[in-house]
Order: structure tokens, then sequence, then C-alpha cells
């Protein structure tokens, strides 16, 4: 039986690809992408090199998560910063909570984190009675619209003008916007209030240098850095993945995450957090925690043959260049980290035959592996994956298929039957094709056979081996 | 040399011409063509699906047949990935690994094989067409194989070649993907289609027949003219 995930993801992706406004809609977003990236990497003097040494970073710092997590955790606390280990969303979120009932804060200005976002950290505050508004102006359209971000880097991506217009002038009764300046200009009035109002702010991450124990937080809006600016109490979340191990590492990882994120050199602001105002600073936060969250990425730092997954800094590179994204849209997953990325590591986080089939959603193109910028070996993990997930538990009605497959590719007498078999059935093939009798019409509902050539190559051989 | 045929079981069962036009080239550029008989398929059905004892018993099948083969030679990129990338893989801890990882070695996918082990370019073809090139992703992207088909093309008198913008974007096919999920494979086909459209081209050419099934498929369904040859057929299409 397929799970309620498979059924949904089924469903959603049917539903957009017919959608053909969306998909004009999702090429023309990523055709300006497209452009803007190459030109940044044609700046690199060898991005394949980049990229090698982007992945060495990553292994270096996966690879010695325990030395390197301790290492930051100390440099941060030195300097006043509390430092909470959660193993789960649960102790996370929880956590949280808990330093705004001790800091009695009642609304949080909260900047995009996408670790956030795996733990439903917002929707658990507002649970409470807190009020948590998203800075980051994709979030703010999207959570102003009650879903979830639709791509990890550009999460109202999917969103046309007319989409904001009318969201803005019913949550927010602005007058009509018909330009992208204007409706910035809306989002940006409602917005400065917030920040002033906030007690307390929340952020997610970039980067975890353990050499000095900062966070790194690139952004375009500015937001970030006045959400744990402006707050008395700001909070970061962090995956244990998000560690580098020398301030240096950013020198590249920065403009590699601008380059494959969206096609700059530098992302606008770049900021890094030390901890909590120093005796002497003037401004900066009072308190300050920083989350360091496992939710399940031991499991996948324990499977060596998959580790490589945790190296991922959240570029969406491989959401840009995958065929299926842009087909079905990042809703349609059901995850918050969408294909090719999420497909892999969602199992993992979240339970394998929950979420194998997007594993198996996947025509392994390629593609991701060859844009990552850190070099993740994307779509031979979804093969494992799959591997992983028939292994663990057979499909009844496949079982037999690949049984039968496998037997009947050993029996070459019995397979060079194939060809006349095909002839004689290949009238009946067409006549009855697409129709809903029509037992290949996976295929034929959409898409036409080829005939049945007058010979097989088999039988080419044979003849030209018989008149010779 | 003595070359040994890999015909994956698509192209012996409908499109024979692919294998057949390679045989003509190969033997034209002098060497001895042999076709191992008991070869049947490779196995990759099954390894993409995740069921890998069953992947590995068709593949050892394979591994017998080409056992004292000196080079094999294959006519479909993704067949051949199957064979040079994923058998080492398919058979990691199995006794037979050596052997895998030998046939891995001296497999070659057949637009790379004329253009970096034989050095050829120039086989005398004559095929005036307005055409355009598809890579297909295993063949490009596992055995990274680009410059290779279009060199051997650049030599065929009449023909040009018109690239299309979505060159090395995936036609959708990916094995059991088109049928498990048909809806999104045709969609991805679809845009496929309109960016080979948009050439203007006659003929759609590649070095996977998989994918020229999916391309026709679609394209015939859409009632295109535009047709659809392996890229064999095409170097081979004025030989005897």
């Amino acid at each position: 039986m397929s799970t309620p995930e498979a059924r949904q993801f089924h469903q959603d992706a049917e539903r957009l690809t017919h959608d053909l406004g969306h998909r004009s809609l999702i090429q023309k977003a990523l055709g300006g992408y497209y452009k803007k990236r190459d030109e940044q990497r044609d700046k690199f003097s060898d991005w394949q090199a980049a990229r090698s040494a982007a992945s060495a970073i990553k292994f270096e710092a996966v690879n010695h998560l325990d030395k390197y997590l301790v290492e930051f955790a100390e440099k941060l606390e030195a300097r006043g910063t509390k430092v909470f280990w959660a193993s789960n969303g649960a102790e996370a979120s929880e956590y949280i909570a808990s330093v705004a009932a001790n800091a009695k804060a009642r609304k949080i200005i909260k900047s995009k984190t996408m670790t956030g976002e795996e733990i439903h950290l917002g929707p658990a505050l507002e649970k409470r009675g807190l009020e948590v508004v998203e800075s980051d102006l994709g979030e703010f359209i999207v959570q102003l619209r009650e879903e979830a971000p639709y791509h990890i880097v550009f999460p109202s991506m999917h969103l046309s003008r007319g989409q904001i217009n009318e969201v803005f002038q019913k949550k927010l009764h602005s007058p009509r916007a018909d330009t992208p300046e204007e409706l910035t200009m809306i989002a940006r009035d409602h917005m400065r209030l917030k920040y002033c109002e906030a007690d307390m702010g929340i952020s997610g991450a970039n980067f975890a240098v353990a050499e000095t124990g900062h966070i790194s937080i690139t952004e375009n809006e500015g937001n970030a850095r006045l959400s744990t600016a402006l707050p008395k109490v700001v909070v970061t979340l962090l995956g244990i993945e998000k560690i580098v191990p020398k301030l240096e590492d950013l020198a590249l990882l920065l403009p590699m995450l601008a380059t494959s994120g969206a096609g700059q050199a530098m992302t606008g602001y770049n900021t890094l957090i030390g901890g909590p105002r120093q005796p002497g600073e003037s401004d900066g936060p009072t308190e300050y925690h920083v989350v360091l969250m496992d939710n399940n990425r031991t499991t996948l730092l324990a499977n060596a043959e998959q580790r490589d997954a945790l190296h991922c800094i959240r570029c969406g590179a491989c959401l840009n260049v995958c065929p299926i994204f842009k087909n079905v849209g990042g809703h349609s997953y059901g995850t918050t980290y969408q294909c090719p990325i999420g497909s892999v590591i969602t199992p993992h986080l979240r339970g394998l035959q929950s979420w194998k089939h997007l594993s198996f959603a996947s025509s392994l193109c390629g593609a991701s592996t060859e844009t990552c910028p850190v070099k993740i070996d994307l779509h031979h993990h979804l093969l494992q994956n799959r591997r992983n997930a028939i292994a663990g538990k057979r499909v009844w009605w496949e079982k037999p298929i690949f049984q039968g497959f496998a037997w009947f590719m050993n029996q070459p007498a019995l397979y060079r039957l194939a060809a006349p078999m095909l002839r004689l059935a290949d009238p009946v093939i067409h006549a009855i094709r697409g129709k809903a009798f029509d037992p290949a019409r996976l295929w034929t509902g959409t898409r036409d056979l080829p005939r049945a050539p007058k010979q097989s190559f088999k039988e080419y051989w044979k003849n030209r081996h018989a008149s010779r | 040399m003595n070359i040994s045929l890999f015909i994956p079981c698509f192209i012996d069962q409908y499109y024979p011409d692919a294998g057949i036009g390679m045989v003509k080239i190969l033997e034209k550029l002098g060497h001895r063509v042999i076709y191992p008989e008991s070869q049947t398929c490779c196995g990759q059905p099954a390894f993409n699906s995740g069921y890998w004892p069953e992947a590995r018993a068709v593949a050892e099948t394979m591994l017998d047949a080409f056992r004292d083969a000196e080079v094999v030679v294959g006519v479909s990129g993704s067949c051949g990935a199957m064979l040079k990338v994923f058998y080492p893989e398919l058979f990691a801890g199995h006794p037979r690994e050596n052997e895998a990882k030998a046939l891995a070695t001296k497999t070659h996918e057949f637009s790379s094989f004329l253009v970096n082990v034989l050095d050829v370019g120039d086989l005398g073809a004559e095929f005036p067409v307005k055409a355009t090139f598809h890579d297909g992703c295993h063949g490009r992207r596992e055995l990274g194989i680009k410059k290779e088909p279009r060199h051997l093309l650049s030599f065929v008198k009449g023909l040009e070649l018109i690239e299309m913008a979505e060159a090395e974007t995936c036609c959708g096919f990916g094995g059991t993907f088109s049928v498990k999920f048909p809806e999104i494979s045709t969609a991805m086909g679809e845009v496929k289609c309109a960016s080979i459209l948009e050439t203007g081209a006659d003929l759609v050419i590649s070095n996977d027949s998989s994918c020229l099934m999916q391309i026709q498929g679609i394209l015939d369904r859409q009632g295109k003219p535009v047709r659809s040859m392996h890229l064999a057929e095409v170097l081979s299409h004025s030989m005897k």
C-alpha cells in the first residue's frame, strides 16, 4: 500500500504538471537565475576546483563534528552565549518557548530559518500565545497565505505579483499595488513597526564557525541583521551540520553560496554574530541563545555511504536545475527540503518507508549532482535510498515482476521468442493504445509506442551469418 | 581490433537499426565485430527500482557473455553507464566484484569509443538534414560524453546541427520512472519537445534510443512531423 505521503505527492504532482501557467512562471523565474549564476561562476578562476575545496571543508567539518561542535560551543559560551543542545525538534521548540517565557516576551520577529520550518517552530510558538512575524519578504508572504515556503531559498517564487497584491490587500488592508517596489514598501512599512515592538528575535544560520564561535548569516534584505540586533533577547536555531572549521572558510563558502543560490557575487548583507552585548558595548541583544539541533542528522552521520548529504549549504541550486521540481513545484513534495536534496535526506530525517516515494520520483538525470557546489552525490544517493527501501520492504506486486524479469532475462532461448511475439502483438498493442483496458496505459496514456521492427538485432545477426 | 557488441534488450527488440548501424561503421573501419549471443538485458530496470539481487542475477549473465571480450562497445549511453559505472557498485563486496570492475574498464559507449579510442572523425557519411542533438543524461553525466557525438556529426555532409536550448535537460524517460510517475515524465518530455521544436530541426539525434523512445512518443502523440534517429544510424546512413 502506498503511504498517505506518497498519495499526496502523486495527487499534487498530477495537478501541477497540468498547470501550464505554473510551469511557465517557474521557467521564467529560473531563466533569470541561470543567466546570473553562469555569469558569477565564470568569475571564479576555476569553479570545479572551488567545488572540490568547498566539499573538502565540509567533509572535514562533518567528519570531525564532535570536535568542532564542542569548540564552537565553548567559544560562544566564553562570551556569554547560552548554548542548548537539542536532540529533536520538540526539545528545540520547548527550549525556545522557555526563553520567551523567561523574558516575558510576547512579540517575536523571526528571520528566515529552514531549520525552524523543519520543526514547525512558528506555529509551536503561536500556540503558546506568542505573536511571530516573519521578516524575510518571501517568508512573510507565505506566512500571510498560511502556506509552507515553496523553495528553500525563494519561498514565494510560485506567486505572481497579482497574488501577492491580493494577500496584502486582504491581510494588511493595503491599497492596490502593481509594482514590486510598491509591494516591498507595503511590507516594509508593516515590518518596521514589528522590529521595534519585538521583545525577542529568532534567526537561523548559514554557517557556524568553530574556530571563533561565530554564527554567519547571509541575506539580501537586512532583515536578519535587524531581527538579531534590535530585540533584547535573541535565539539562533541551527542544525549541527552547519559547522565549518575556520573563519577563513567563509571566504570561499559565502561567495559559492551566493553564486549557487541566487547568481550573486556576494549576498547583500553578511552578518557575523559572536554573542550578546559585551561590557562597554552600546547595542546588541543582552541575552543570546544558540540552539544546536540534531533531529536525526546523526542518523545520516552514521551512514558512511550518504554522510556527504550533511555537506549541504542549503543554496537551493539543485532545486533550480531539477526538471522534476520545475514541473511539480515545491509544495508537492510535502517536505521542508524539496527535491533533490530533500528527496535524499527526508527519508533519513523522517522515515524511509514513509518518504521513499521521493527517491523513486526521479529520472536520475544527475543535473543536481553536477551543479551542487559542495559535490553531494545526490542522484546516486537516491539509488541507494531505493535499494534500502526495497531491502527493508518489498512491494508485493513488484516483487514477482522483478523476479520474473530476472528469470526471463536469464533464459536466452526464451528471450529469443520475444521478437516474434512482439511482432504478433504489435497490431493489438497499437489498436488498444491509451484505452482504459490497455495494460501499457501508464506509457500509452500520453505517449505513442514505437512499432515493432521487421527483425530484432538478434534475428539480423543470425540471418547475416546464415547468408554468409 | 576484436570488438564485442553490447546490444541492450530494447535496442534488440525495438531499435535494431541502431545496432546494425554500429556494426556497419565498425566493420567499415576494419575491425572484427563479435556479438555474444547469450546477452539479454543489463539489469538496469531492476537496479533502478531497488531490486539489486534480481539486477545482479541478470548482470551475472552479462559478466559471462563478455568474460573473454577484448573490448566491449555499447550502443546506449544509459546501459553503457550501467556496465561502466553501476556494475562495480552492484557487485561491491560480491565474489564477482573483480569481474564487474574488469568489464567496466573494457566497456565503452559507441561515440566515445570512436572518438577517444579509435580517434575517428570523418566516416564519409552523407545526410542532408536539419538536425538537433539530445544529450542523454547517463551518457552526458555518468560517462562525460558531450563533444564526441558532435565531433562525429560535424563531418556528415549536408547535415546542419542546430543546438537546442535544453540539450542537456532530461527528457523525462528515466526507465521505470516513466511509468511510475507518468504525469511528471510526460511533463518533462513536453518541455524537451518544445525545445526541440523551437530549433526548427526535422530530425532529433541522440546516442540513447531510450530517450528517443520518449521524445518520439510525445512528438507522435502531438502529431509533430519531427523524426528521431540514433547517432549510429545517422553516421551509417549512406553506408551499404
